[in-house]
């Protein structure tokens, strides 16, 4: 049970994150608490099973592997991105925090 | 090997096969690409034509059946999708590959090739799978091709690229929130194991509400579709025309396989009214920006939006008890829109390229060298107006057959509005052609017509769907899928 409201307060605090957050990492770490906390669902139901059941698990690996790509590919483009700006903006101070919006 | 299952392996293995052979040896990447976009192509017929003789099938990979193995289904509404994504595949690479390419940069344009090929392989098992976290593993591959694909036009797009990554994304966790829950509850993921199995209970309705809302905001229903305009506007032609014919019609199918298959018990009118009144609101809004657009590409992005709300109005329709007019309808609906929607794309980059800037007031003037893409804009702006006798045409004929055999008078008017708009933009368009215009553009002679060609052979697949409408109807009733 304190596992399945922490799923919960997970999701709630990634989508939270995902919605004001301005800085592109931030929005990225956002995104990712979000789907750790529906792995950590998945975890809970194969716990909750009776039998326990091994599938999820299986479903968790294979998220986790999506999840590294799906990183992988918005930090390409947030440096991407962030090396644009910074091109756009010569002269003017670089923002430390990485605000594009 | 059974004959049938030679088909989806080759639709499965070959793009990605393809994929990583044109990103290991660059230099054979048209060849490459171009021959297996026509064996892809050549297997999706097949496919088509085993459904039509024999129905659909399942295919258990390895000989394991669920719920533990894998398995594959194919029925006359994946099969149609297959073919789609085939057509649009083939036309879109063409155009990509005969492009002059000077004019036309892409940022690291050794990528453009494996991430196509990936981009169809993703969708090619997307239709196929059978299962819902294999359809979750499909989406997010498509979502990865698709958001390096549309960075590749550099610039600005990179910004709608983004955007475009945290919406899908957020897309498919939410989705996978849902399965996990039903997961939870059912201990099965498989569709046709859900279908049999499903109750109307509180935590099937909260999965297969969060389902739906990642899916919506996949295939960009208003109000969820605040990136589409942006990232299919400033994508590479031949990467518009496939994002909006079939990566938005993938979240559509999803949905309707979802509704009218597992949780099929819980469509009841409130749902159903709902979904279908997001569809109008999207009909409506997505037009009417649509015709206040002053640049071509992005009129025809907020078209898309458009366009996708009419295949909404199925849930309401067969809700009130006309499913199989309905279904029929919103499935041609979204395959004539496909095809129309992939060749104004194309027919748009061609028509840009000729006079090098994409505002509509400068599109005038001479025309030689995208002659050949403007016929393909007119063909394809009649099918997705709904003349007779195109795609488009027969499926708004279906949904209205629908609307008036359930007295849905309301939905009706929806579909004589939208027509309405959808003229009215596209006309904006058209006369965008014959008005005098400045000489700025480049030599005509530097464009190679296979651009034209690629747009006008979708735009005339388009007015043919409506011929094939005996085939079609056969087809779409293959399967499980299909309300009888």
């Amino acid at each position: 049970m304190v596992y399945l409201s922490l799923t919960g307060v997970l999701f709630v605090l990634g989508l939270h994150g995902l919605f004001t957050a301005r800085n592109l990492l931030r929005r990225l770490l956002s995104l990712n608490i979000l789907t750790t906390s529906v792995f950590l669902l998945f975890v809970v139901m194969a716990r909750l099973a009776e039998p326990l059941d091994n599938v999820p698990h299986a479903i968790v690996l294979t998220g986790i592997v999506i999840t590294v790509s799906t990183t992988a590919v918005a930090l390409a483009l947030v440096v991407r991105i962030a090396g644009r700006m910074r091109e756009e903006d010569v002269g003017a101070a670089a923002d430390p925090r990485g605000d594009v919006e | 090997m059974i004959p049938e299952t030679a088909g989806p392996v080759i639709l499965f293995s070959l793009p990605l096969a393809a994929a990583i052979t044109v990103f290991i040896r660059p230099r054979w990447s048209v060849p490459v690409t171009l021959g297996a976009s026509g064996v892809l192509l050549a297997a999706a017929v097949w496919v088509v034509g085993v459904v039509l003789q024999q129905g659909a099938w399942r295919h258990d990979i390895g000989g394991w059946t669920a719920p533990l193995g894998i398995g594959w289904n194919v029925d006359g509404l994946s099969a149609a999708l297959l073919l789609l994504t085939a057509a649009v595949g083939l036309a879109g690479a063409v155009f990509h590959a005969s492009r002059p390419a000077p004019l036309a940069t892409v940022r690291d344009p050794r990528f453009f090739w494996p991430l196509w090929l990936f981009l169809w392989g993703g969708l090619n098992a997307l239709f196929l799978a059978a299962d819902l976290f294999n359809v979750y593993v499909a989406l997010e591959l498509v979502s990865i091709a698709s958001v390096g694909l549309i960075g590749l036009a550099g610039g600005s797009a990179q910004a709608a690229a983004w955007r475009y990554l945290l919406a899908t994304l957020l897309g498919s966790t939410i989705y996978l929130f849902g399965v996990a829950l039903l997961y939870g509850r059912y201990a099965a993921l498989d569709l046709a194991l859900l279908t049999d199995g499903v109750e109307r209970d509180g935590v099937t309705a909260v999965a297969a509400a969060l389902m739906t809302l990642g899916l919506l905001l996949k295939a960009a229903v208003f109000p969820l579709h605040f990136w589409l305009p942006a990232a299919h506007g400033r994508a590479p032609p031949a990467v518009s025309a496939v994002l909006s014919a079939v990566v938005i019609a993938a979240g559509y199918y999803l949905l309707v396989r979802l509704w009218f298959g597992p949780f099929a018990p819980l469509l009841g009118t409130g749902v159903a009214t709902l979904l279908g009144l997001l569809g109008a609101a999207a009909v409506l809004w997505g037009g009417l920006l649509a015709l206040l657009q002053r640049r071509l590409k992005m009129l025809i992005a907020y078209s898309t939006v458009s366009q996708f709300g009419y295949g909404l109005l199925v849930f309401p329709l067969a809700a009130a008890g006309a499913a199989h007019p309905a279904w029929t309808g919103a499935v041609t609906l979204v395959l004539a829109h496909g095809l129309a929607k992939a060749a104004l794309f194309l027919a748009a980059g061609a028509i840009v390229l000729r006079h090098g800037i994409d505002r509509l007031e400068a599109l005038g003037g001479d025309q030689r060298g995208a002659t050949l893409a403007w016929v393909a804009f007119a063909i394809a702006s009649a099918s997705l107006v709904g003349l007779p006798p195109t795609g488009g045409f027969l499926g708004k004929w279906w949904l209205a057959q629908a609307a008036l055999a359930t007295g849905g008078y309301f939905w009706l008017a929806i579909l004589m509005v939208g027509t309405g708009f959808t003229a009215a933009y596209l006309w904006r368009a058209l006369q965008a052609a014959v008005r005098p215009g400045r000489e700025a553009g480049i030599d005509p002679a530097t464009l190679s017509a296979a651009l034209g060609l690629a747009a006008l052979s979708l735009a005339l697949s388009a007015a043919a769907l409506g011929l094939a409408a005996p085939v079609l109807g056969v087809l779409l009733d293959a399967g499980p899928g299909a309300p009888g």
